[in-house]
């Protein structure tokens, strides 16, 4: 099970990475997006998979068995920032198309003039 | 306390003169400026009594106890004197600034720069903590250059400013690593510690490096050859901060240190000789020079670096009578100079030009001026009957007794009288040439006499120079005994000042050193033939140079191989280093437990599935990126699948969380669809694809790896401390939300900050920004009429209440079930943008007439004002309480945790509204924008 997941994540990794690469902005953001949910999925993982026990305490003095709930506190507050991140990086798009005419985010090598 | 108020008045009051209110006039800010000086004046006497304390003042204020770093203060004899010196000018210099500065808005500014670095002076001479003071040290170097480079349009001035900071930086930095090694050599970063273990901190084998590091700091901040090149070019300063910073206050920092360290590090003999030596080159040198500079800040700033040498010398003599010297030469010096910066303030003022070749003949038009700069250069040459003729007295004393006993006897009289006979010349050619010499063809304006309250100050000063120089006994020995007892405890010498002591040696090498010095200014122009170029040599500002030179070029090459403008190109570099490094530690032996123990063996149906969905959509949205609507679609079933496996694997809050998200990123890329172009044909090479692709891959790989091996290794947590306390001390049972808002609450307390700082960073670029929305979709359709669809309309009004209230109930159920504040708002902020979306901005703006980033604002301070309550409670920065409460027929548990969540659901609904509705206003025109 763990290494279906691992591998799955990977692959979602992987995708997000490619995309993280290509030239047109928008693609830029899906690849943003992507590789923040592969992100999440790694660091809640760090807390190891565990099934039907969520981090809820049950009655007082019953001890029990329950998910690692300090992963699933850093991953919840990033989940909410990976959302301001990705509305940062789409306005950026949105006003680099707009002053550019364009939506590649590589600098003509030409231009630039230096190697 | 009162002590803490006279201290730190200035720093936490500086903004005043920038918001003293309009009514006050324009001597607004001038009066706000000197209100809080008095005030600190006024604080300081209290505190004191007005006397000199018998032994320290001490208020210890805790900062960091755990790196021995406090703000603790120390008030005795020593602080007293620099604090009344900075208070004191300070108090003059704005009353003469007031006349000088003739913009008004820029007087603002000046003040408040002022009163800042005043505060950090305060602040250095007033520590009883190494490590505070270097903080304040580092403050005046700051806030110094904030006054030099006052001008900032002015190129010059950003140099001089920058070339400060530069110098004085290094020298801080240098400074840091000095005290750091005596307080290790110590045991303790406290003065009171630190100067009682003298013999200690000497026998050490550290000394050297320790006296190094310190003296390094102290000679650049008092511009000792060859660090003293920053000081002409600080000169790019207003005047009256000239007169401020390198007379009286910043340049005296060093000294102060030398008499602030001297029990503790002086009386060696590398202290003997490092020490003199560097102060009496400079004071040679910087005499010379100064007798050749053609402006009058020129000459004045190289007049100062030869006194702060003179000063620098007195403190390395090694002989008590020499640190009294050195402490009354420090006073009189502020003094004088003070009054001179001043005085070319005026000059500059009147006739447009601080040029010696181009001024003269100014005492007719300017008598009093002439008077006052005359009697005040008097006293910087050291001509009887003024305050500057008893310290260079007391300095040619020590020459003789501790020159004589030395190797070469005639060495250190030597220099003495010769800087002393250039101090004479260039004293003479200042007044000469810019009063007395009958030639004022060059002037480009008449001048004429100055507003009488600019010269109040300068008279003040000046008569300061006199009273002390006729009457030492009466006016200042009281002073000067409080001082040096401060520095030198129980073997403070006898001290008495007398205007006369005799005919002795001291008095033959000042009137001989007025001779010579007289003689040196008439025969300037061949002494300037003599020396040919050498004269004007700066060492060290030409290494310096290069040096900066080579470090911004070398910057420069590395920011343009990174960073070419290509987001491709440095993400390569970026994503390729992670990858590297990744990859790295399965290259070796893996670390722990080297049997892989699968945890879970049966497989989940359910989890397959969800990674499969999870999966396809990441695998669709690479697919279809050139078609970004079917993109986004395949993008959402990737989070779905996220949200399922979140579901599965026991994490409710994630699964919400992720939810909510889900539905607010679908919205935003809409959002910047109806901008961005729909579709867009590759422009990537094929090459670069198999490129890129490999790339991913790897990192894929790697991911997958890292991931599974983590996975299927025994395992430690620290969770077990927070389920075991999580009711006790968090009043919680969702242990989740419980870190969230207690246990971790500071780090939410960032997080929620960034997302403040995000929404105002994209108001900030939406801000009245319009982008006309294309008439047509890419590929030629036009939009569809039917904007917001009847069904929706109907369904999304009643839905709203009934969101709203599933957002309150799951935030106030958020510390026992899963919920709290950032699903709440998340879910919040859904069922508004749902009415956004459903009947259009012209319908929904109006029925919410808030302003959202006032309510993320309110939304922080509600989250920093619980963290707040709890420190006025005396307990750690948000310590949560929580309690049961019985209500009638209620009974519930109630933490004040919950305000904190309160303020994170604020911040989360507001920053999620800010984002959306503005992305939606951008391009909305006014006929598109419909709705009923």
């Amino acid at each position: 099970m763990e290494w279906m997941l691992a591998a799955s994540v990977g692959v979602v990794a992987s995708c997000g990475v490619y995309l993280l690469l290509r030239r047109r902005s928008m693609s830029v953001v899906f690849g943003l997006a992507l590789l923040s949910y592969a992100t999440n999925l790694v660091l809640f993982s760090m807390g190891r998979l565990t099934v039907g026990a969520p981090p809820i305490l049950g009655p007082e003095g019953e001890s029990a068995v329950y998910a690692d709930p300090l992963p699933q506190a850093l991953v919840l507050t990033a989940i909410v920032i990976g959302f301001a991140m990705t509305a940062f990086v789409v306005v950026v798009a949105l006003i680099a198309h707009r002053s550019l005419g364009d939506d590649d985010v590589d600098a003509p090598v030409a231009q630039e003039g230096e190697p | 306390m009162q002590l803490a108020f006279a201290l730190f008045t200035p720093m936490l009051l500086c903004w005043l003169p920038i918001l003293s209110p309009r009514r006050l006039g324009r001597n607004g800010s001038a009066w706000m400026a000197g209100a809080v000086t008095l005030a600190s004046l006024g604080f300081l006497l209290a505190a004191t009594g007005g006397a000199f304390p018998e032994s320290p003042l001490i208020v210890p204020i805790p900062w960091v106890p755990q790196l021995g770093l406090s703000l603790s203060l120390r008030l005795d004899g020593l602080s007293l004197m620099f604090c009344g010196l900075v208070l004191g000018i300070g108090l003059l210099v704005i009353l003469y600034a007031r006349y000088y500065m003739v913009h008004e808005a820029q007087r603002d500014r000046f003040f408040a720069f002022l009163l800042l670095f005043m505060g950090a002076m305060l602040g250095l001479v007033a520590s009883e903590n190494l490590l505070g003071l270097v903080v304040f040290w580092e403050l005046t170097s700051v806030s110094s250059f904030l006054l030099v480079g006052f001008n900032s349009q002015r190129p010059e001035a950003r140099r001089g400013a920058r070339r400060a900071l530069g110098v004085t930086g290094l020298g801080g930095l240098a400074l840091l690593g000095g005290v750091l090694l005596l307080g290790r050599v110590t045991g303790s970063f406290a003065l009171s510690e630190v100067l009682a273990s003298g013999p200690l901190v000497q026998a050490d084998a550290r000394y050297p490096a320790v006296l190094g590091l310190i003296l390094l700091g102290v000679f650049t901040k008092s511009a000792q050859v060859p660090f003293h090149f920053w000081l002409p070019g600080a000169m790019s300063a207003p005047t009256p901060a000239s007169a401020y910073l390198h007379s009286a206050t910043m340049v005296k920092a060093g000294v102060f240190l030398l008499a602030r360290l001297w029990p503790t590090l002086a009386g060696t003999e590398v202290w003997f000789v490092v020490v003199t030596g560097f102060g009496l080159a400079t004071m040679l040198f910087a005499a010379v020079v100064a007798l050749f500079q053609d402006d009058i800040k020129g000459l004045l700033a190289y007049s100062t670096i030869s006194h702060l040498g003179l000063i620098t010398a007195l403190f390395g003599l090694n002989t008590e009578t020499g640190v009294v010297a050195g402490l009354f030469h420090v006073l009189n010096h502020a003094t004088f100079k003070a009054s001179l910066f001043m005085a070319a303030g005026i000059i500059d003022h009147e006739t447009g030009t601080r040029d010696l070749t181009r001024l003269g003949g100014l005492a007719r038009t300017m008598k009093s001026t002439a008077l006052l700069a005359t009697v005040a250069s008097a006293a910087m040459a050291g001509i009887p009957l003024l305050n500057g003729f008893l310290s260079k007295e007391m300095f040619f004393k020590e020459a003789v007794d501790v020159g004589t006993q030395s190797a070469q006897p005639w060495l250190i009289p030597t220099v003495a009288t010769l800087a002393g006979a250039f101090s004479v010349a260039y004293s003479v050619r200042f007044v000469w040439d810019v009063f007395f010499r009958h030639d004022t063809g060059r002037l480009e304006r008449n001048p004429h006499p100055p507003p009488p309250w600019m010269q109040v100050p300068v008279g003040l000063l000046v008569a300061l120079c006199i009273l002390v120089g006729i009457a030492p006994g009466l006016v200042a020995e009281e002073l000067l005994v409080a001082v040096s007892h401060s520095v030198l405890g129980a073997r403070t010498p006898d001290i008495h000042l007398h205007l006369w002591h005799g005919l002795n040696l001291p008095l033959a090498m000042s009137l001989l050193a007025v001779g010579v010095g007289v003689g040196l200014f008439r025969q300037r122009p061949s002494l300037a033939n003599a020396l040919g170029d050498r004269r004007l040599l700066p060492p060290g500002a030409q290494l310096y140079a290069s040096t900066m030179g080579a470090i911004v070029r070398l910057a420069r090459r590395i920011t343009r191989g990174l960073h070419d403008h290509s987001l491709g190109r440095y993400l390569i570099a970026l994503v390729g280093s992670a990858a590297i490094l990744g990859l790295l530690p399965f290259l070796g032996p893996l670390q722990g437990d080297d049997d892989l123990v699968p945890i879970t063996t049966r497989p989940r149906l359910a989890l397959v599935a969800f990674s499969c969905l999870l999966v396809f959509g990441a695998v669709g949205t690479v697919l279809f990126h050139r078609r970004r609507l079917l993109a986004m679609i395949a993008l959402g079933l990737s989070g779905l699948g996220s949200t399922l496996i979140f579901v599965e694997l026991s994490a409710p809050d994630l699964a919400l969380t992720q939810l909510s998200v889900e539905f607010a990123t679908t919205v935003l890329i809409l959002l910047a669809l109806a901008h961005l172009p729909a579709h867009g044909p590759s422009i990537s090479s094929k090459a670069r694809r198999i490129r890129d692709g490999l790339i991913a891959g790897a990192l894929g790989l790697g991911v997958t790896g890292l991931m599974g091996v983590v996975l299927t290794r025994p395992f430690d947590t620290i969770a077990d401390y927070y389920l075991a306390t999580s009711r006790e001390y968090g009043g919680g049972t969702n242990v989740v939300n419980v870190i969230l808002v207690d246990f971790r609450g500071f780090d939410t307390l960032g997080e929620i900050t960034v997302l403040g700082i995000a929404a105002i960073a994209i108001a900030g670029m939406l801000y009245a920004i319009q982008i006309p929305k294309p008439a047509t979709s890419a590929d030629g359709r036009a939009w569809s009429k039917d904007q917001h669809p009847f069904l929706l309309r109907v369904m999304s009004r009643p839905l709203l209440p009934l969101l709203l209230l599933v957002a309150v109930y799951l935030m106030l159920r958020g510390h026992n079930l899963p919920g709290g504040g950032f699903i709440g708002g998340l879910v919040a902020s859904v069922a508004l943008i749902l009415q956004f979306m459903a009947s259009g901005l012209r319908f929904a703006s109006p029925r919410l007439p808030f302003n959202f980033l006032a309510t993320a604002a309110v939304g922080l301070a509600i989250a920093l004002a619980t963290g707040v309550v709890a420190m006025v409670l005396g307990v750690p920065f948000l310590t949560s309480a929580f309690s049961h409460v019985h209500l009638g027929p209620f009974d519930f548990e109630l933490a004040s945790a919950l305000a904190f969540d309160l303020g994170v659901f604020l911040t989360v609904l507001a920053v999620l509204l800010i984002t959306l509705s503005r992305l939606g206003h951008v391009g909305e025109t006014d006929e598109e924008s419909g709705g009923p």
